[in-house]
């Protein structure tokens, strides 16, 4: 029996660490190796730290660098400003039939690639697309307008691939909600907005926390949406990786990017838990 | 702000106009792929040209519909080849991942599981990046070494095999790890009880349990794989899945035969999720 | 003849706890035989080393003569009703019953053919196609019981199957069971903590207790001759009063309470003058009277004030303070007499010596 049950668990164990060593740790650490040093001529590197200074001084990387960074928060508060309405009535508002189908909904978008969804906005927001149209339809514009290629039309892009991810955290932490303790909120003598500080708010935090950092991560390493929606100026950190790797072939400094987006992300996230408490176990598991 | 505490009827009536708004807002973008798809006009855009099939069906250019444009087909074909091996893939590691983190203890678990759930919060670019340096700096040392060029090793469908994998079966972990967590060990026992061995016990009596949850992670790895672009586009050799194809031709300039294309992945696509749903509602 | 099942110095330790403590016991073939314990007492624990999912730490366990120790649970010719069934929710009813036999590796044809025959005995013939969830619970008790028998154990073991049905059901099955294993002729050992689960089926009874068995014997044994204080604390209900013996003549002997009563009792086991003693008498052995001269056949008797009524139906009960100041449990006699009772009534009550069991007290 203990034999059999030790080739079992070795068994398991093997597939598990050949994919977290081989995909996943052992890259990573190739690449932190590889940002690390810097081409002498064909072929030689040397270690050194250029990758990071050059990273640190030149004024368009860094910019972009905090760009994406104030970017992505912003568009995980706006997505969290508008989802929240949304599930809670889902979750508590709309009752049977109903608040299935509107669950559906939501998630149906998000079958669709992500690509598509670009797209449509795209024909939505461009100088011939629709809404330009209508304006001038409606008179409200004499001639046609370019909406694209802006940070706005590339915030709308952000919140809107990201919405999903908000929205179902949040309704299954608000339907987990008693709906006896929202009326024992008002028996008690509050009104609307206490009982949504103190009861439902309080509540709902773990969907919160794991909707926020889910949507922050997708805006973050978002590369599609801020390349076909956003403008020259709307940078995004991933294009500079992606230009780095495929356009330049400087790998060193593309790594060094890479590593850069890493630290950001996980100081954030980190940043996120710490702040509420929680463990990434609780909150992707 | 429940249903039993009454509102002003203003209130209410602001609530579901937004909830109303926010549907529109998620329709409207697929709604306008869907209709251009079906404009006679070179561009997916007004103004409207009258309605046809051309960009699904049309045999001559330049209105060459879907099912006649090679570049598409052979694109598609290879998008569903690496979902078909991605999901194989991640699903048979979930699948024992579940079991090792569900029924044995050990020193290092709960880092070994935290360190498994790595790969959701590393972006999709960099997943990429890194399994692309390492496989070149492994590439370069077996020339090194030796003077064999692995091919396999340079961008291609194995590298964008195996980037999409390394983060799907996380997902794929997670769904599993969860249906088996609602499984009572004592039906295991029974089956022991009644003379079965211990690995017939798991074939007969708990995978059959886990199946529902390892074909809703089957179809759940296809649609994310399918649907990847992040990833792919680092380790992406010449051999485009359907993502990577299109956004070459959206940079080039789109025409509604791009539409089509989006229209009937939409419906692939629901029609998938639909399936999972059912065998989940089961 | 030898026993179908054996323990033999049954020892388990998990850490510093024993759980199983030295027990030892046999069981005859094709009677029905019970471990009757609160929770925690070790019984499971028993019932899991017979069919294999513990190792015993010390000790040795027999089926038919033979040890079983070194057999997986699986090769084990034993079978087991689980607590809460077990029965395989993606099955149907007769691929549940059949399953062990296709684990035997039988043909298709001779499988269906046991299943139908299995179904007719446990009286649910034709429901092999339906799915359990389809089934009442007592249909998914007899169907466990099923699954296990086309097995032909030699002991089947029954882990409270009981529990989880309602009060009525419960009582049934109570009687069912007992006659399903008359008709399979086969060796129940059945564990469970309700005490009339075990009085009303088993042919022996094993009282356990913190890991221990405190005694083995039939139903009637462990009710009108308990050996441990435990035994007669467990088994029905008792009033109890500890004191010190005054006097002892053979058997019977004379204890002055606590509170300062002098109690004649029977001796469960050795004891002189001077120990701490503690005296058992079950509610339905006091009798109550209204006047002191209908009790004088009975060797203790008192009087007391009724503090109130627990009206039961046929186990109607009234509490009685005596003189001293402790409450009795006296069971109400269901002839009509004393209908009118009321709170606060005076009334006599009585027992006799021998149906007062006194015990070495815990010191």
């Amino acid at each position: 029996m203990r034999a059999e049950a030790r080739i079992g668990f070795i068994l398991l164990l093997t597939p598990l660490l050949l994919w977290l060593g081989l995909l996943i740790v052992i890259p990573h650490i190739d690449m932190l190796i590889i940002s690390l040093r810097e081409r002498i001529s064909f072929g030689v590197y040397e270690p050194s730290l250029t990758q990071y200074e050059k990273a640190l001084t030149e004024p368009l990387y860094l910019r972009t660098f905090w760009r994406t960074a104030v970017m992505s928060v912003l568009a995980t508060a706006i997505t969290l400003l508008i989802a929240f309405p949304v599930s809670y009535y889902i979750a508590k508002m709309a009752r049977g039939r109903l608040q299935q189908v509107l669950f559906m909904l939501c998630l149906i978008p998000f079958y669709v690639s992500e690509l598509v969804r670009t797209f449509g906005w795209m024909i939505l927001l461009r100088e011939t697309g629709l809404i330009s149209n209508l304006l001038q339809w409606a008179g409200l514009a004499d001639q046609p307008v370019e909406m694209l290629y802006n940070d706005a039309a590339m915030m709308v892009g952000l919140v809107y691939t990201s919405m999903l991810f908000m929205v179902v955290p949040l309704v299954t932490t608000l339907e987990s909600l008693d709906d006896s303790v929202v009326e024992a909120g008002y028996d008690l003598g509050g009104n609307g907005l206490s009982v949504l500080r103190e009861i439902i708010i309080p509540h709902a935090m773990p969907g919160i926390v794991s909707g926020c950092i889910v949507v922050f991560m997708l805006s973050l390493g978002n590369y599609l949406t801020p390349t076909m929606l956003g403008g020259k100026d709307s940078l995004w950190f991933t294009e500079m990786i992606y230009n780095q790797f495929i356009v330049r072939s400087n790998w060193e400094l593309g790594a060094a990017f890479g590593f850069m987006l890493l630290v950001l992300s996980s100081v954030i996230v980190w940043g996120m838990l710490r702040l509420t408490g929680r463990t990434l176990q609780e909150t992707m598991g | 702000m429940i249903p039993t505490i009454p509102r002003s009827r203003s209130f209410r009536v602001l609530y579901g106009g937004y909830v109303l708004l926010f549907f529109l807002y998620l329709a409207l973008p697929l709604t306008v792929v869907a209709v251009f798809a079906f404009n006679d006009s070179q561009f997916p855009s007004l103004p409207w040209e009258g309605f046809t099939w051309n960009w699904f069906f049309g045999e001559d250019r330049p209105q060459i519909g879907v099912f006649h444009e090679r570049g598409i087909l052979r694109s598609v074909g290879t998008s569903a080849f690496v979902a078909a091996c991605v999901a194989v893939l991640s699903v048979s590691v979930g699948t024992t991942n579940a079991f090792l983190f569900n029924r044995y203890e050990f020193r290092g678990k709960g880092a070994l599981y935290v360190l498994m759930l790595l790969p959701l919060v590393i972006p999709g670019i960099v997943l990429g990046i890194s399994i692309l340096v390492f496989s070149s700096t492994l590439a370069n040392g077996i020339w090194n070494a030796a003077e064999v060029d692995i091919q396999a090793l340079r961008p291609g469908l194995l590298l964008v095999i195996l980037g999409q994998f390394s983060f799907i079966t996380t997902i794929a972990t997670l769904v599993i790890t969860a249906r088996l967590q609602k499984f009572d060990r004592t039906l295991e026992e029974a089956a022991l009880n009644l003379g079965a061995t211990r690995l017939t016990a798991v074939r007969t009596i708990t995978i059959p349990f886990l199946m529902p949850a390892m074909i809703g992670a089957v179809v759940v790895a296809f649609l994310m794989s399918f649907e990847n672009f992040n990833t792919t586009l680092m380790l992406v050799g010449s051999d485009a899945p359907l993502t990577i194809a299109m956004f070459d031709r959206l940079k080039e300039g789109s025409t509604p035969l791009l539409n089509a294309v989006s229209l009937l992945l939409m419906l692939g696509s629901s029609i998938l999720a639909l399936v999972v749903i059912l065998f989940q509602r089961r | 003849m030898t026993p179908d099942l054996e323990c033999v110095d049954l020892v388990k330790r998990f850490g510093d706890t024993t759980a199983v403590d030295d027990v030892s016991f046999s069981v005859p073939p094709g009677s029905f035989f019970s471990i009757l314990g609160p929770s925690g007492c070790g019984k499971t624990t028993i019932m899991r080393m017979i069919a294999g999912f513990l190792d015993p730490t010390s000790g040795d366990i027999r089926i038919k003569g033979g040890t079983v120790l070194d057999t997986p649970p699986n090769k084990r010719p034993v079978n087991m009703v689980f607590q809460h069934l077990a029965l395989f929710p993606m099955m149907t009813i007769a691929d549940n019953i059949g399953y062990g036999l296709r684990r035997q590796g039988m043909a298709k044809a001779q499988i269906a053919r046991k299943v139908d025959e299995a179904l007719d005995r446990i009286g649910l013939p034709g429901i092999g196609a339906r799915k359990v969830d389809e089934l009442s619970g007592g249909q998914k008790q007899r169907v466990a019981i099923a699954r296990c028998m086309v097995l032909e154990p030699d002991v089947l073991l029954l882990d409270e199957p009981l529990g989880a049905l309602d009060l009525k059901l419960r009582e049934h099955m109570k009687i069912e069971l007992k006659a399903l294993q008359a008709a399979f002729d086969t060796t129940f050992v059945y564990i469970t903590h309700d005490q009339s689960e075990a009085l009303v089926m088993s042919d022996q009874i094993a009282v356990m207790n913190a890991g221990r068995f405190e005694q083995v014997g039939t139903g009637q044994d462990l009710y009108y001759r308990p050996a441990t204080p435990f035994v007669a604390g467990f088994i029905g209900e008792a009033n109890r009063w500890t004191g010190r013996i005054d006097r002892v003549e053979g058997s019977s002997l004379e204890m002055r309470t606590d509170t300062g009563l002098a109690m004649r009792a029977t001796a469960a086991h050795a004891l002189s003058k001077g120990d701490t003693a503690e005296i058992f008498v079950r509610p339905e052995s006091v009798h109550i009277a209204a006047n002191a001269e209908a009790l004088a056949q009975f060797e203790n008797r008192m009087q007391g004030r009724v503090t109130s009524l627990l009206f039961n139906g046929a186990a109607s009960r009234v509490l009685v303070e005596d003189d001293a100041g402790e409450t009795l449990e006296v069971t109400l006699p269901q002839t009509g007499e004393f209908a009118s009772l009321k709170r606060g009534d005076k009334v006599h009550i009585g027992w006799g010596a021998a149906q007062a069991m006194c015990f070495a007290g815990a010191a």
